[in-house]
């Protein structure tokens, strides 16, 4: 039977018209946010620092500093060695931070800035003095996208913090969620301390990035995997690692661990819905030895009980979803178990992974058809739902815009969410947060159904 | 000798602390060398005879590793100047995220309804998304590709392409290109090397903004339009619909726009913007080059006005009227003001008892925490400190510095164009006779007296604050309000002190105009007399004593 899920060669365009993705030094820079004491350099110009901080700010509404090696002209034209060595000077000297973490911009990757040797004479020039670890990950908005920056900045750190040496064995669990929310964050964290598991979660923004008012002023927000437990995580009895995409290409910290440490890796997806949550309780069962708290069960029953009840609502919806591919892999597993059709998956990544990801979450004797476009951009997402007509938009505030234009109702998930309150808070994770995405989808399906009926239910 | 002491004694006091105390704490963090050149940045205010101020350093590379709130070159080009203009498709060449991150952040507001055409590409965001082939290979091909794209599907009448970092490295030649195309496809397209390194900050971005649109768009089209008192509004950005109240009131005395720079605004109206008798400027920083080359190339004289502040507003309006010295306008004017001010002035009088006394910072701009002041000072609110952004000492000192600012290698790399009467088209708009009869009667042309003389003595002017110095400001002095942007906010905030957006207004506004007054009044009022910041301590924190007697007890 032949297949009905359809690659789109996205990109009938050579011009790029509304973007789907961002730049790599973003991702990263939210990598370095999470680590206790940490702060982020971009070595390159400072419209990058500015444009980032803001497009993070915006969306977590907390603070974001990111500091930066502020590229001029000629530093441009002789490269950018003492610019990145003033810049640590100073940050050491005004923050006294744990870690740096630095990701290169496109200005200084196209001169070919040596960072790693500027790094080094850094090293020896402040020899006696205290240097906090450097960390540098190469991250040119033309290679990738966010999510290339976020995990390579993950790997890098990974990479030159982790040390060799006799820790004491707490058997503890490296974590690396992937880019998710603060809520998801601080769920996995109660989880984990749940089974009683001491964990490494890489990286750690959900109180940097979600914290509460202060009443003592702090340089940096407090908060963060710290360095000490970075530095052990060659010594865990196990890693955790999400995204099915993730788990397909050819490097990762999960993977760097166990090739150099032999640290056992769990590749799993993003656990949003009951299968890829289950599959996480079950890793996480074997690796305490104990079993699933009574809290969870709870969870995953009310869980089961909602979609039995709400199932009316859902049934047969026509969804098209965008965003980062391990998030769309994640949400579309979700779909399946709920009788929603993801009749559009797109992103602007292009791993080349995300049609056999979705092709495997819906066999093809299914009566589905969906379409797959990867290096898509909301121009190509826009031709799409105008063509298929869904019911429901889910996906990014950016996608607001065209849910605007048709006038198709739409659920916000992910980055950036810029026009609401509560994107730090929105949960997506676990149980507990399926249940959250499953009560707004189904109510804002409702919703839509009520406003546009013309009798006016108060009894759906 | 009891006089002098106590005029020291008053010039020494910023909200009971000596400035020069707080100058020195400010600088005592960093190395010497950077202390020294941040010291030049950090003045304490002293407005001498003829409004001498004490010089600042500005317009100065930001230290690295100072967190700062400065954008870029690319910035100040695309997202500021161009950006807010509705009909030219805007085509940033590089890699994706300078397009993405510039791509309707400004919230400029526009009516395409005003436009036969109704083009609006301000929703859309095209960038050519550069790959590492393009950096290796170059990518003039596929920016061609991409214009070719932008006209085939929107048929615009004019195409504009932004350079980012790595375009001027790669050696790409968008300025060939972009006149290729326009010979090929018959629309106006031009290209701005704005490339992110340029320059200091985004004030570089306005300067090569400014040259291209003069260069390439000012002067095309002569049709002499319709009205009366034609004028042209220049650094006017449409931020929550300032534009629209100024057209409001503009409407309403009888003064037609020509064009605005840039917000609500037509490449049409740029074209055409030479047959306009006079030149507004609202944001000296950002614009005054065009005001300045319209001046020697059509002979359009320039005043500084500003439409910030209900008596900013009227004070404005008059001398307008001034300027066309007709009586008509004159009494039109006054009674457009007699009409607009009462109901300003019931809603500050309403409000002031709740913010009188009230402590203010502004760091923002490169006007805006000038203009700003205006409105505090209505509210009877107390400036402490202020500063730019990205302005130069003109701003903050006045233009009367011009000549003494030493020009830099980072200002020198921006093209400053020659120009020169037009044969044709230079017709000076006031015989020098009656140009001496206004300055006469206080009118200043090409001139904008700054910041500082406007401030009280005292006062600390900070130039490109860091991260770091405004959290020791507001540590060291608890202002009730804070102004400055986004990426200041939530830390501001943090400390439990409302922080005031002036580059997007928290999505509100218009604050400029009567009606702008009010809205603005009535914003800060909610924000300093919050009940939030009550509630940050919890009832066990407030009173420990209680608690330990429960302990005891």
């Amino acid at each position: 039977m032949k297949s009905m899920i359809e690659q789109r060669s996205a990109k009938e365009y050579t011009a790029t018209k509304n973007a789907c993705k961002l730049c790599a030094p973003l991702g990263a820079s939210l990598v370095f946010k999470g680590i206790e004491g940490a702060i982020p350099l971009l070595h390159g110009s400072q419209g990058c620092s500015t444009y980032i901080r803001r497009y993070l700010i915006s969306h977590f509404k907390e603070p974001v500093d990111i500091a930066c090696s502020n590229f001029a002209e000629e530093t441009a034209i002789f490269g950018g060695g003492m610019n990145l060595k003033i810049a640590l000077q100073n940050i050491h000297q005004q923050y006294d931070p744990s870690l740096v973490g630095i990701a290169t911009t496109c200005l200084s990757e196209t001169i070919g800035d040596d960072v790693p040797m500027f790094l080094r004479e850094y090293a020896e020039q402040h020899r006696n003095e205290k240097t906090a670890p450097l960390v540098h990950v190469s991250t040119p908005s033309y290679q990738g996208t966010h999510m290339q920056g976020f995990h390579n900045a993950v790997l890098a750190t990974v990479k030159s913090v982790t040390t060799t040496g006799n820790f004491s064995n707490i058997g503890h669990v490296n974590i690396f969620p992937g880019m998710v929310s603060p809520a998801d964050l601080r769920y996995l964290k109660e989880i984990l301390t749940d089974f009683q598991i001491p964990y490494m979660m890489l990286p750690d923004y959900s109180k940097t990035l979600d914290g509460s008012i202060w009443s003592e002023y702090q340089l940096i927000p407090e908060g963060g995997t710290t360095v000490e437990m970075i530095r052990c995580s060659g010594n865990a009895a196990g890693s955790l690692e999400f995204g099915r995409i993730l788990s397909r290409e050819k490097q990762s910290a999960g993977k760097w661990l166990r090739e150099k440490f032999h640290v056992d890796c769990h590749h799993l997806g993003l656990p949003i819905g009951i299968n890829e949550t289950d599959r996480f309780f079950q890793v996480l069962e074997i690796l305490s030895g104990r079993p699933t708290p009574d809290k969870y069960r709870e969870e995953r029953g009310r869980l089961i009980d909602s979609y039995v009840d709400g199932h009316k609502h859902m049934i047969a919806a026509k969804v098209a979803l965008y965003g980062e591919e391990d998030l769309v892999v994640g949400m579309a597993a979700f779909f399946s178990e709920i009788g929603i059709q993801p009749v559009l998956c797109a992103s602007g990544d292009h791993s080349g992974y995300l049609k056999e990801e979705i092709a495997r979450l819906f066999p093809s004797d299914l009566d589905q058809s969906i379409r797959v476009m990867d290096n898509a951009d909301f121009m190509d997402i826009e031709s799409a739902v105008q063509d298929i007509k869904p019911d429901l938009i889910v996906g990014n505030s950016k996608g607001f815009a065209m849910a605007r234009r048709l006038g198709i109702p739409m659920v916000r998930i992910g980055f950036p969410i810029h026009d609401r309150v509560d994107a730090s808070r929105k949960l997506h994770l676990g149980y507990r947060g399926t249940q959250q995405l499953f009560d707004r989808i189904a109510n804002k399906l409702i919703e839509y159904r009520q406003a546009s009926s013309t009798v006016g239910y108060t009894y759906m | 000798m009891a006089d002098r002491n106590q005029q020291q004694e008053v010039v020494m006091s910023l909200d009971e602390q000596n400035p020069e105390t707080v100058k020195a704490d400010l600088l005592r963090r960093y190395p010497i060398k950077i202390a020294r050149k941040r010291s030049k940045q950090i003045v304490v205010n002293k407005v001498g005879a003829c409004d001498d101020v004490p010089q600042i350093s500005s317009n100065v590379r930001t230290i690295p590793g100072l967190i700062g709130q400065r954008g870029c070159c690319y910035a100040g080009c695309k997202g500021v100047v161009l950006g807010p203009t509705r009909d030219i498709i805007n085509i940033t060449h590089g890699p994706i995220g300078c397009g993405f991150y510039s791509w309707l952040t400004r919230r400029n507001q526009t009516d395409p309804d005003s436009s036969e055409d109704k083009h609006n590409f301000i929703p859309y965001c095209f960038s050519t998304d550069m790959q590492d082939e393009e950096i290796i290979f170059g990518g003039e091909r596929k920016l061609r590709k991409a214009i070719q794209e932008a006209y085939d599907n929107f048929k615009p009448k004019a195409i504009a392409v932004f350079a980012t970092c790595p375009v001027g490295l790669i050696g790409d030649d968008i300025h060939s290109v972009c006149r290729e195309m326009k010979e090929k496809l018959g629309i106006n397209v031009f290209g701005f090397s704005c490339e992110g390194y340029k320059g200091v900050s985004q004030s570089a971005g306005h300067h090569i903004a400014n040259n291209q649109i003069f260069k390439h768009v000012v002067g095309l089209d002569d049709t002499v339009r319709e009205g009366e008192y034609k004028v042209n509004l220049l650094g006017e950005y449409n931020i929550g619909g300032d534009a629209f109240e100024i057209d409001r009131i503009f409407k309403k005395c009888g003064i037609s726009i020509v064009s605005t720079y840039s917000g609500n605004s037509s490449i049409d109206d740029f074209s055409n913007s030479h047959t306009a008798d006079l030149n507004l400027i609202m944001c000296h920083r950002s614009i005054n080059y065009v005001a300045e080359m319209m001046d020697k190339k059509y002979g359009i004289p320039w005043i500084k006005i500003n439409f910030i502040g209900a008596e900013a507003t009227a004070k404005s309006l008059r001398k307008i009227a001034g300027y066309f010295n007709d009586q008509k306008l004159i009494d039109r004017v006054e009674q457009v003001i007699a009409e607009e001010l009462p109901e300003v002035k019931k809603a500050y009088l309403e409000i002031r008892p709740r913010t009188e006394g009230k402590k203010v910072m502004l760091f923002v701009g490169g006007s805006r925490a000038h203009h700003y002041q205006e409105l505090f000072n209505e509210l009877g609110m107390k400036i402490l400190s202020a500063g730019y952004e990205f302005a130069h000492r003109d701003d903050y000192e006045g233009r009367k510095v011009i000549p003494s600012i030493k020009v830099d290698a980072d200002s020198r790399n921006i093209e400053e164009l020659e120009v020169t009467p037009d044969p044709g088209k230079y017709s000076p708009r006031k015989s020098p006779e009656e140009m001496n009869a206004l300055e006469n009667q206080g009118i200043k042309f090409s001139d904008y007296e700054g910041m500082m003389p406007a401030m009280k003595d005292g006062t600390l002017i900070i130039d490109d604050i860091s991260q770091f110095e405004t959290d020791a400001m507001i540590e060291i002095f608890k202002p009730d309000i804070f102004c400055a942007g986004i990426k200041e906010k939530y830390s501001v905030q943090k400390h439990g002190i409302p922080l005031k957006q002036l580059h997007s207004y928290d999505y509100g506004g218009p604050y400029a105009g009567f009606k702008g007054a009010i809205n603005f009044y009535k914003e800060i009022d909610r924000m300093v007399n919050s009940k939030v910041w009550g509630y940050i301590k919890a009832p066990w924190e407030k009173n420990p004593e209680l608690t330990a007697t429960y302990a005891w007890g």
